[in-house]
């Protein structure tokens, strides 16, 4: 492999900078962060020109052997998973810098935040054993309850809170289940693990353990409460940075555990019961979603039912055949990445609509549609993707999926993506009807700077796009695939 | 790239471009969002026209790129398409003159003609759609488009409106897409063939096709407002009048009718379909529309509600040629598409210029209209005496084939619907037109405006002109070469000698 | 039983107490205090497991150290938001608990 220099600065880099920004000046942090940004993105994209010239491979930190060594994994998933992040987080970050302008409180602590939970997610990403998944998740958690609490409002502070009960429960489940699995085969490697597990009641309480922990950490459903007030009652950056990035950072873990270990040695209907709980998010997240009178819970609600969709993954990939399993795993991983860009520009532009009647009411976006018309477009196509609407990378992810139903039988997830969808229709729906009606003709909106117009443009455009040349990220995100050893 | 493939994307590019320019020009740029509209549909026509003529020279004209494997996004040119296209690109050109006119001085225009880009855009695309994933990727992209045009008033009955056309129109959607999925899964990519793929499956599978067919037909069916999922067209009604021509006349209900051709003529083709016994059922289906619509035309007061409820019959007269197997019921079905077009926009157009220069809606208020505006009044008549069917108009030579078809096709029960609905036709028809003539005006005008020198403003009176000249020339030289006839019998031969 | 396998055993025990704990109380210091004492619990499996029958093993210890300071952080953490709470609303647990 060459140019491996990339793999170690993906994390070294955002801890320098969150160190960096912590010991300057609150003026300082910005442009320090942004001048950062360029350095991490071009890391990222090495990382993955990497993989695509050289394809999947190991990187041993420091040279130093497993297991006191960490090994670090770069395949197609994990090197899509850093691009992703970067690209989300960039945007994010250029938005916050103009977003910030308003909370000169909040914006001091925000920088360092932002830095550690990137450095999280790319240790999530990368690693390659289970207990550095370990360590990933928590600094990424407590980064992100961080910057849930920034707002510092009782409201926030209490969503911060119970988020932190919440990660805390999930990631001690998780360690006691690391601990169990070490016991027992004395690797921490998920490789190694997939060699050496067996099919014994130690494993299964070990993987009930870590399963259950990621659940909650997911926010699926029915362990998503603590996900509306602290994705919905933070700052617009922040939730965009939540929903798009964090929750996927457990479900992640899930996945590669899942593939490694999960068919062998969980009873046959575990995998059923996780797309019954998908479901089950589906339906009721959307239903919510529907209910709310306030535009961030509304989009933070969409998020319990878009997690939903992800979690079709396990019945669909566990004992199917090669191609619904194929097929599965790719629209799995479209639906994960046009989830991340297109919830990412739906709470940006949610935040600029809100910006723009000083409202946070969905009732008060009456007539919106004439002052805000770009802001509201870039809603619209991120509601596009999300509601599964063609052209759209949630469409094709939603494409996938169903032909991996039909092809393995499993006919009753058609009801889940057909109603699904409907669901997530009615309430895109409803903001759209709110917005187009006409009210009193008077034009309160205070324009906000075009960064963050743009921002969520380019990110709610990239949901689109993504979706008609979905093959290209789909066959690199297969690089290295852990299904079926291909 | 070759310049065939350029030549093609220029198609629904034009509108597309045209589309996100007019959303990024500011609401006070009047004059140069026209100029730029205009100019995007007269390139768009060239460009129809110069393919249309390779077309018909056999050249061949696709643009391929895969999306994920095994699914293409293809546009192909292809006879039946390309009816298709220059209808709504001809048509796309009169109504945005029309809409220029109608909606002066109206707010939120960029916004509409941004979406109304888009949804010629959307048409087209649906229109070239090579494979059933590029037509279920348009034909939901005009659900979309379509939405902010019908809510555009953004009234309480509007935006009513406007929520009943999405539940159609999305669950009819879903529909598709399963069907579109679940075929996608039996014989892997579905490209549109003439004479149809499907036709080796082995017998096995065939009641599994016949789920799919249905499936899909209903999916289609509700933008085609066959009955009983026909309810969001009278509401739609609400929109503004160059909206309703649109959706009338070309975009929506027409996509319903083309995907419906598509399906039957080169997904599972015609012989094929005939054989799974599909196309009575339909054919009835079809027939139960036409009678109801006109049944429910009668009873309207709203001018535009009656012509909507006429849109309901007239359109399954499309489907009813479809179902008639044979190439003069095929014909007949076809080349109503374009006719019913070119009628239906006439109609609309009138009835937009009588409310926008006199205040004008119901049907009891029309009394003298013929002496306030008599060209208005000569082109409603044209379109009316169209739809009844009354030679020379394009409306007689379409009921002419279907008939005969129905003869070919020894369904003479058809030909009872047909003479009934025209009688239906001519009874919904007529007694608007004698009050436009025959009876003179008592009392003051809604609501009149003097707009310009001549009856009504130029942008509205050219377009609805235009329209109804072109109704008339298409029924007069139906001879000619190129003449919609001409062209629908084109594609009949390309179809049935496969 | 050997005597490794007891430090594990107890480790299960403490988490499970732990545990009870987090779900019974409502105050938030004392959810933090069970918080810690289930973090201790599972870091008494991760070394008494380990221990038995493998003989010395660092790996544990490595993750134990790790394990400690993240959950120092993370009481850190969670003491600051509890003050910032009780400072805004004066109360020392969730509102939606009671």
């Amino acid at each position: 492999m060459i140019g491996l220099w990339s793999v170690p600065l993906l994390f070294a880099l955002p801890l320098a900078l969150g160190i960096l920004t912590l010991l300057a000046t609150p003026a300082w942090r910005p442009r320090l962060s942004l001048a950062g940004l360029p350095l991490l993105l071009a890391a990222s994209a090495a990382a993955f020109l990497d993989l695509a010239l050289s394809g999947p491979g190991i990187y041993r930190l420091g040279d130093w052997p497993a297991p006191l060594g960490i090994n670090l994994n770069v395949d197609g998933l994990s090197a899509g998973m850093v691009v992703m992040t970067a690209v989300v987080a960039a945007l994010c970050a250029a938005y916050a810098r103009s977003y910030l302008r308003d909370y000169p409180a909040s914006a001091s602590f925000f920088w360092p935040l932002f830095w550690f939970l990137w450095a999280g997610m790319n240790g999530i990403w990368l690693a390659e054993d289970i207990f550095n998944l370990y360590v990933g998740l928590e600094v990424m958690g407590l980064a992100a309850v961080g910057m849930v609490a920034l707002r510092a409002t009782p409201q926030a502070l209490a969503a911060a809170m119970r988020y932190l009960l919440a990660a805390l429960l999930g990631s001690l489940a998780y360690l006691l289940g690391v601990a169990l699995l070490y016991g027992a085969y004395g690797t921490l490697s998920m490789a190694g693990l997939q060699h050496v597990a067996a099919d014994n009641p130690t494993t299964q309480v070990a993987l009930a353990l870590i399963i259950l922990g990621l659940l909650l950490k997911t926010a699926l459903f029915p362990l998503h409460a603590w996900l509306p007030p602290a994705h919905g009652g933070a700052l617009t950056p922040v939730s965009a940075l939540l929903s798009a990035l964090v929750v996927k950072g457990s479900f992640y873990i899930l996945l590669r555990l899942w593939l490694v270990l999960g068919p062998e040695v969980t009873p046959a209907f575990t995998a059923q019961l996780l797309g019954v709980l998908g479901a089950g998010a589906v339906f009721y997240g959307g239903w919510m979603a529907w209910r709310q009178h306030l535009l961030k819970q509304l989009v933070a609600y969409s998020t319990v039912a878009q997690i939903g969709y992800l979690f079709l993954f396990f019945p669909l990939v566990t004992g199917t055949g090669a191609e619904a399993a194929r097929l599965a795993w790719d629209g799995t991983m479209m639906m994960l990445v046009a989830h991340a860009l297109a919830k990412a520009a739906l709470f940006l532009s949610a935040g600029n609509l809100i910006l723009a009647v000083g409202s946070s009411q969905i009732g008060h976006l009456v007539g919106i549609s004439r002052f805000r018309p770009l802001s509201l477009f870039s809603f619209g196509l991120a509601g596009v993707s999300l509601m599964g609407l063609p052209p759209s990378g949630g469409f094709t992810g939603k494409w996938l999926l169903l032909h991996s139903a039909i092809l393995s039988g499993q006919w009753w997830w058609l009801i889940v993506l057909f109603l699904g969808g409907l669901l997530s229709a009615a309430y895109i729906f409803k903001v759209f009807r709110m917005s187009f009606r006409e009210g009193p003709q008077i034009d309160r909106s205070v324009p906000p700077p075009l960064t963050m117009d743009v921002a969520a443009m380019i990110l709610a455009a990239s949901a689109i796009v993504i979706g008609l040349t979905a093959h290209l990220p789909l066959h690199w995100l297969r690089a290295g695939a852990l299904l079926g050893g291909g | 790239m070759d310049w065939n493939a350029l030549i093609l994307f220029g198609v629904p590019a034009t509108s597309l471009i045209a589309s996100a320019v007019i959303f990024l020009l500011a609401e006070s740029r009047h004059t140069l969002r026209s100029v730029f509209n205009l100019v995007a549909a007269v390139l768009k026509l060239l460009l129809v026209v110069w393919i249309i003529w390779g077309v018909y020279q056999n050249v061949d004209y696709e643009l391929r790129f895969t999306i994920i494997d095994g699914v293409d996004f293809i546009l192909r040119a292809d006879a039946l398409g390309m009816m298709f296209v220059g209808l709504s690109s001809l048509l796309w050109l009169f109504t945005t003159i029309y809409a220029i006119g109608y909606l002066e001085d109206a707010p939120n225009r960029s916004r509409f003609f941004g979406f109304f880009s888009l949804c010629v855009a959307s048409t087209v695309g649906i229109a070239l759609a090579g494979n059933l994933f590029t037509f279920l990727l348009f034909y939901e992209l005009l659900t979309l488009s379509t939405y902010p045009l019908v809510v555009h008033r953004g009234t309480r009955e509007s935006l009513r409106a406007g929520q009943v056309y999405l539940y159609y129109t999305l669950g009819g959607g879903a529909l598709l897409l399963f069907g579109v999925v679940a075929l996608h899964v039996l014989v892997g990519d579905t490209e549109f063939v003439p004479g149809g793929v499907l036709s080796g499956l082995d017998a096995s599978l065939h009641p599994m096709l016949v789920v799919i067919f249905v499936m899909m037909v209903v999916g289609l069916g509700v933008k085609a407002a066959l009955f009983p999922l026909h309810a969001w067209l009278p509401m739609a009604m609400v929109a503004p009048a160059p909206v309703s021509a649109l959706l009338h006349a070309v975009a929506v209900v027409k996509a319903g009718a083309f995907g419906i051709a598509r399906v039957v003529y080169d997904v599972y083709g015609i012989e094929f379909t005939f054989s799974l016994g599909l196309l009575g059922p339909l054919a009835v289906a079809a027939a139960i529309t036409i009678l109801y619509g006109s049944f429910r035309a009668l009873a309207q007061d709203d001018l535009k509600k009656r012509l909507a409820f006429s849109t309901v019959s007239q359109v399954s007269y499309i489907v009813l040629g479809i179902t008639l197997f044979g190439p003069v019921g095929t014909l007949g079905g076809l080349v109503h598409l374009l006719h019913q077009g070119l009628m239906k926009i006439t109609l609309f157009f009138c009835a937009g210029n009588y409310a926008e220069t006199l205040g004008v809606h119901k049907i009891s208020e029309l009394d003298g209209t013929g002496q306030r505006m008599p060209a208005t009044s000569v082109a409603f008549t044209l379109g009316a005496f169209g739809m009844i069917g009354i030679p020379p108009m394009a409306g007689f030579i379409s009921k002419w084939y279907l008939g005969m078809g129905a003869l070919h096709a020894n369904m003479n029960w058809v030909l009872a619907v047909l003479i009934l609905s025209s009688l239906l036709n001519a009874a919904y028809f007529l007694p608007i037109l004698y009050r436009i003539w025959f009876r003179t005006r008592n009392k003051p005008w809604c609501e009149e405006k003097a707009l310009g020198r001549h009856e009504t403003t130029l942008w509205l009176l050219v377009p609805t002109l235009a329209t109804a000249g072109f109704a008339l020339i298409a029924g007069l030289l139906a001879g000619m070469p190129f003449s919609p006839l001409y062209w629908a019998d084109l594609i009949v031969s390309r179809e049935y000698l496969q | 039983m050997s005597g490794a396998l007891a430090f594990a055993w107890s480790g299960v025990l403490l988490f499970g107490l732990g545990l009870f704990g987090f779900i019974m109380h409502r105050h938030l210091l004392r959810r933090l205090l069970a918080f810690n004492i289930m973090g201790s619990g599972s870091f008494l499996v991760l070394v008494g497991l380990a221990q038995d029958g493998r003989g010395v093993d660092p790996v544990p210890h490595a993750m134990v150290i790790t394990g400690i300071v993240v959950a120092v952080a993370s009481t850190a953490l969670a003491l600051v938001v509890f003050r910032r709470w009780y400072r805004a609303s004066g109360r020392t647990d969730l509102p939606e608990d009671t």
